[in-house]
C-alpha cells in the first residue's frame, strides 16, 4: 500500500509533537515522586512537622504536573491505533503485551495511590500514607518501564518471528521481549534521566527562595536531599548512557553515525566533543563534514566497541557498502528486501488459488531474504540515511548538559553541607537557570532515540511509510493543529499555575 | 505455553476480559456524569466544591479503566485496534480530546493564575461528561451496526468515507446508544453522591434529578435493547470463516445460552432495583445495585458481540472483512502470556477495594474538603 510523503510526514509530525509534549511532564513525575518519597521517610522517621510541610509543597507541584502528564499520555497509546494503524497490525502481536501490562499493573497503582497520597493524610495511618506515596513513586515508574520495554523493541525487535499467513510478526519468546538489552538501557537511561531532571527542579526552586531570602530552612533542606539524589542518579545517568551508546553501536549503527556525524567509517575513531557541521555536506561528495570539530581521539571506537582499534563504520560505508568491511549496501538490502516482499504478495496468491507447489516455493524464496524485507519498502537507498544535523546536534547538546549537571550537583552539594550556599549567588543562579536546561537535555535526548532511527518505526523491520495509518494527510494536519493548539494552551495554564504555587510557597504567600 | 488451551478458548477468554473492562469503564462513567450534573446539583460555590472533591479523587480510576480498556484491545485484538482506530479516525481523536481536557480541569480550576479561570474548566469538564461519553457510546453502537472499512488479505485496512467514522452519527441506533450512555452516567452520578456526599440540600436535588434522568434514560435503553434482540447480526462459519448475516442472531445467542440471557436479566433488575431504592427507600447504598446491575448488562451485550461464531465488528462495504474474534486476535502465544498477566486482575481489584474502603468510611463534607492539605 502506498502512501502520499505528506501523510507520512503529517503522522509523524503529530507523533513528535504529541510525545514532546508528553515528555514535557513525565520525567519530574518520575523523579520528584522519589524526592517526595525520600522526604516523606524522613519526617515519618523524626517527626519532624517540617519535613511533612516540606513534602506537601513539593506534592502540590507535583499534582499540576501529573494532571498535564496524564491528559498527554493518553493520546500516545491511542494514537498507535489512529495513526500508526498498519503497524498495529504488523507487530501489534508484540507490541501490545507491554502496554496492556503497563495499564494494569501501573496506573490502577498510581491512580489509586495517587488519591490517598494527596487526600488521606487524615484518612489512613503515617505508616499507610508513606507507603501510599513509595507506591505512586513506584507505579510512575512501572508505568515507565513497560512502555520503553515497548520502545526498546522497537529499536531492537526481538523474541518473535514472522508469520506468513497472518502477514505480521508474532512473539515467540516473552523473556527476550522484557530482557532486551537495549530496553534495559533504555529504561535505566530515561528514569535516571527523569531523576535527575527533578532534582534540577527541586535545586532550582529553593534556588530561587534563597535568592529572595524567604523560606531559607526549606529551601536548603530541599536543596541537600536534591543534590544527593541528583548526584548519585547523575552517575547512573552516566553509566546508563555509555550502555546505551554501547547498544545503539550494535544495533543501530547508522544512528550512531548520524549522532557523531561520522560519514566515513574509521578504526580508532574519535568523539566529536564540539563540533559545528558543514552545512554544505551532502551524501557522497567529498567536502569536510566539519566546519570546525574538537575531537577526541579513539573514544567512539571504545564507546561502541569496547576496543581502541574497532572499525565503526560511517554512514557511506553503510550506503555504498563496505566490501572490506563485509557491510553489504542499502541498495542491494532493497533488492533483496523487493524480492521478500514480491514473494510474499505470491504465497498470499498461490495459498488463494489452493497452488501448494507454488506456495512452498514462494515461501522458500520470502524466507531466504525475509530478513531485508523492511528494506524493500523503502523508495531509496538515501530514505535509510537519518537526518545527520538533528542528530548530531541533539546528541551533543543531551551529553554536555549532562555533564554540567553533574558538576551542578557536586558543587551545591558541597555549598549546602558547609552551609555556605545562601551566600553563593553565582551557584544559586546556575541553579535556578539549569532548570529550563534539563528540560532541553530531556527532549533533545528523546529526539536523538526516534529521530536517529529513522526511517524505521521498528529497526530494518517496518519503515514509518508502512506503518502509518491510510487516512487523508488533511484529516491529520487538521488534528495536528488541534493538537498543537491544546497543548500549548494547557502547558501555558501549567507554567502560570506552577509558577504562581512557587511565589506562594511552602508558608503561604511573602 | 498454556499450549493445552484451544486458540479459541483464548480469542473468547480475552473477549470476555475486554467486555468486562468497557463494562467496568461504563459504571466508572458516574465521573463524567457527576460533572454534567455540577450546576444541577450545586448551587452555591461550596456545594460546587463538595461535589469537584468527590468526584475528584475517583476520576484517574475511570481514566486509568479507559487506557486499559484500550491496552487490553491492542493486546487481544490488534486488528480491530487497526482498522477502528485507523478507520473511524474523527471519531477516536475527538473522543481523545475530549478526555485530554478532562486530566487537567479538576486540578488547575481553582488554582490562582489558571490564565482562562474557573469556568473554563468546568465547561471542559462538562464537555468530557457530555460529548465524552455520547461518542464513546457511539463507538461502541457501531459495533452493533458496522463501520465502512475494508481489509485486504495482508490485512491491512483503509476506511471507505472522508468523514472517517462521523457517519456513524446518521444511525440512529449509534445516536440512541451514545444518549442512553449519558443518562446512565447521570443516574449512576446522583447515586454515587448520594452515598457519598453529607450535605442534605444535594441530597433533595438528587431525587429529582435522578427521576428525570431516568425518564429519559428508560425509553432509550428500550430502543436500544429491543433493536439488539431483534435486528440483524452477522453471524460467520467457523469452518469456512465465511461471515453471513443471520436475523435476530443476539436474540439467538441468548436463547442458546440462558445464563447469559439469566445474567442481563439479573443485571436490568438489579440495575432499576438500585433506582427505586434509591427513590422509594431513600437507600444510600443504592450505587451497589446499579453499579453491579451495570456491570452485568453491559458485559452481556459487549460479550454477546463476539461470541457465538459473531463478527463484532462488520463491514458496510465488504461483508468479508468483518472483524471476528477468530480473524482479529493476538497469537496463541501473546494471548498466553497476556491470559497469565490477568491472574493480577483479582490482585488490583483488591488493593483498589481496600483502598476506596478506607479513603470512603464516612461521606465526605465541606468542613472537610477545606481542611484536606490538598483540594480542588
Amino acid at each position: 500500500m502506498e502512501h502520499t510523503d505528506l501523510l507520512i510526514d503529517w503522522s509523524r509530525a503529530q507523533f513528535a509533537l504529541t510525545a514532546l509534549y508528553h515528555w514535557l511532564f513525565v520525567p519530574l513525575t518520575l523523579g520528584l515522586t522519589f524526592i517526595i518519597a525520600i522526604m516523606e521517610t524522613i519526617y515519618v522517621r523524626t517527626g519532624d512537622i517540617w519535613w511533612k510541610k516540606t513534602t506537601q509543597f513539593w506534592m502540590t507541584l507535583l499534582a499540576i504536573n501529573f494532571a498535564i502528564g496524564l491528559a498527554t499520555g493518553i493520546i500516545m497509546e491511542f494514537e498507535f491505533g489512529t495513526n500508526w494503524s498498519n503497524y498495529s497490525w504488523i507487530v501489534g502481536d508484540i507490541f501490545g503485551a507491554p502496554l496492556a501490562i503497563e495499564g494494569l499493573m501501573a496506573f490502577f497503582m498510581e491512580s489509586t495511590f495517587f488519591a490517598v497520597m494527596f487526600f488521606g493524610w487524615d484518612k489512613v495511618s503515617k505508616k499507610m500514607h508513606l507507603l501510599s506515596t513509595w507506591l505512586v513513586a513506584i507505579g510512575s515508574n512501572l508505568s515507565a518501564l513497560w512502555i520503553l520495554i515497548a520502545n526498546g523493541w522497537m529499536q531492537h525487535p526481538v523474541g518473535m518471528h514472522f508469520n506468513p499467513d497472518t502477514a505480521r510478526n508474532e512473539m515467540e519468546n516473552f523473556t527476550e521481549v522484557i530482557f532486551n538489552p537495549n530496553a534495559v538501557s533504555k529504561f535505566l537511561h530515561t528514569v535516571s534521566s527523569g531523576y535527575v531532571l527533578a532534582s534540577l527542579f527541586v535545586i532550582g526552586i529553593s534556588a530561587w527562595y534563597l535568592l529572595k531570602k524567604r523560606d531559607i530552612m526549606f529551601a536548603k533542606r530541599s536543596m541537600i536531599v536534591a543534590a544527593s539524589f541528583g548526584l548519585i542518579t547523575s552517575l547512573f545517568l552516566l553509566n546508563s548512557g555509555d550502555e546505551s551508546a554501547f547498544q545503539v553501536a550494535q544495533q543501530q549503527p547508522m544512528k550512531l553515525a548520524a549522532m557523531e556525524g561520522l560519514y566515513q567509517g574509521e578504526s580508532r575513531a574519535g568523539i566529536i566533543a564540539i563540533g559545528l557541521l558543514n552545512n554544505e555536506k551532502t551524501l557522497g561528495d567529498d567536502k569536510d563534514v566539519f566546519d570546525f570539530k574538537l575531537e577526541i581521539p579513539n573514544a567512539l571506537s571504545f564507546l561502541g566497541y569496547h576496543s581502541l582499534s574497532a572499525f565503526v563504520p560511517g554512514i557511506e560505508d553503510m550506503l555504498y557498502g563496505n566490501e572490506e568491511q563485509h557491510i553489504m549496501s542499502v541498495k542491494d538490502k532493497i533488492i533483496l528486501g523487493k524480492k521478500a516482499v514480491s514473494a510474499l504478495k505470491d504465497y498470499k496468491e498461490a495459498k488463494r488459488e489452493g497452488n501448494q507447489e507454488k506456495a512452498q516455493q514462494a515461501l522458500k524464496t520470502f524466507e531466504k531474504n525475509q530478513s531485508y524485507m523492511g528494506y524493500g519498502y523503502l523508495k531509496k537507498p538515501e530514505d535509510a540515511v537519518p537526518n545527520v544535523a538533528l542528530s548530531f546536534y541533539s546528541f551533543h547538546t543531551m551529553v554536555g548538559l549532562g555533564t554540567w549537571f553533574l558538576i551542578l550537583f557536586i558543587i551545591v552539594l558541597y555549598f549546602a553541607m558547609i552551609n555556605e550556599i545562601e551566600h553563593k549567588k553565582w551557584v544559586l543562579f546556575a541553579a535556578l537557570f539549569s532548570i529550563p536546561l534539563g528540560y532541553v537535555a530531556q527532549e533533545a535526548g528523546w529526539i536523538v532515540a526516534e529521530a536517529g532511527r529513522q526511517p524505521w518505526a521498528i529497526q530494518d523491520l517496518l519503515p514509518v511509510g508502512m506503518a502509518v495509518s491510510n487516512v487523508a494527510s488533511t484529516s491529520v494536519m487538521i488534528t495536528f493543529w488541534l493538537f498543537a493548539i491544546l497543548f500549548t494552551g494547557l502547558l501555558i495554564a501549567e507554567i502560570k499555575i506552577m509558577l504562581k504555587q512557587i511565589k506562594i510557597g511552602p508558608e503561604g504567600e511573602h | 505455553m498454556l499450549d493445552s488451551i484451544s486458540l479459541l478458548t483464548l480469542q473468547t477468554y480475552w473477549w470476555l476480559i475486554v467486555s468486562l473492562l468497557g463494562a467496568l469503564f461504563v459504571f466508572m462513567t458516574f465521573v463524567q456524569g457527576g460533572q454534567t450534573l455540577l450546576y444541577t446539583l450545586g448551587k452555591t460555590d461550596d456545594e460546587r466544591t463538595l461535589i469537584i472533591n468527590s468526584l475528584g479523587r475517583k476520576w484517574e480510576l475511570t481514566f486509568s479503566t479507559l487506557v486499559m480498556f484500550g491496552g487490553a484491545l491492542f493486546a487481544a485484538f490488534p486488528l480491530f485496534y487497526a482498522v477502528s482506530f485507523g478507520g473511524a479516525y474523527y471519531v477516536w481523536m475527538a473522543i481523545l480530546f475530549c478526555f485530554i481536557i478532562q486530566a487537567v480541569s479538576y486540578e488547575y480550576r481553582k488554582k490562582p493564575d489558571n490564565v482562562f479561570g474557573d469556568k473554563f474548566y468546568e465547561k471542559l469538564l462538562f464537555i468530557n461528561g457530555s460529548l465524552g461519553v455520547f461518542l464513546l457510546g457511539v463507538a461502541l453502537a457501531t459495533l452493533y451496526t458496522g463501520g465502512n472499512f475494508v481489509v485486504n488479505e495482508m490485512h491491512l485496512s483503509h476506511w471507505t468515507k472522508a468523514s472517517y467514522g462521523l457517519e456513524a452519527l446518521l444511525n440512529p441506533f449509534n445516536v440512541s446508544f451514545g444518549v442512553m450512555l449519558v443518562f446512565l452516567s447521570r443516574i449512576q452520578a446522583s447515586l454515587y453522591f448520594y452515598n457519598n456526599l453529607d450535605n442534605e440540600a444535594i441530597a433533595k436535588r438528587i431525587k429529582e434529578t435522578l427521576k428525570n434522568n431516568t425518564l429519559i434514560f428508560l425509553p432509550f435503553f428500550l430502543f436500544v435493547f429491543g433493536f439488539i434482540l431483534f435486528q440483524q447480526g452477522y453471524s460467520y462459519n467457523p469452518e469456512t470463516q465465511m461471515v453471513f448475516i443471520e436475523p435476530m442472531k443476539f436474540l439467538h445467542t441468548l436463547l442458546d445460552y440462558p445464563l447469559l440471557l439469566i445474567i442481563l436479566l439479573l443485571g436490568i433488575g438489579t440495575l432499576l432495583y438500585g433506582i427505586y431504592s434509591a427513590f422509594y427507600k431513600h437507600n444510600h447504598k443504592a450505587i451497589w445495585f446499579s453499579g453491579t446491575g451495570t456491570v452485568l448488562v453491559v458485559t452481556v451485550l459487549l460479550f454477546i458481540l463476539g461470541f457465538n461464531h459473531t463478527a463484532y465488528y462488520p463491514s458496510l462495504v465488504d461483508l468479508q472483512s468483518s472483524l471476528t474474534i477468530e480473524n482479529s486476535s493476538g497469537s496463541h502465544y501473546t494471548l498466553s502470556v497476556m491470559s497469565i498477566v490477568s491472574l493480577l486482575v483479582p490482585v488490583v481489584l483488591g488493593y483498589i477495594f481496600l483502598v476506596w474502603r478506607s479513603m470512603d468510611k464516612h461521606k465526605m463534607t465541606i468542613e472537610e474538603v477545606k481542611s484536606d492539605s490538598h483540594h480542588y
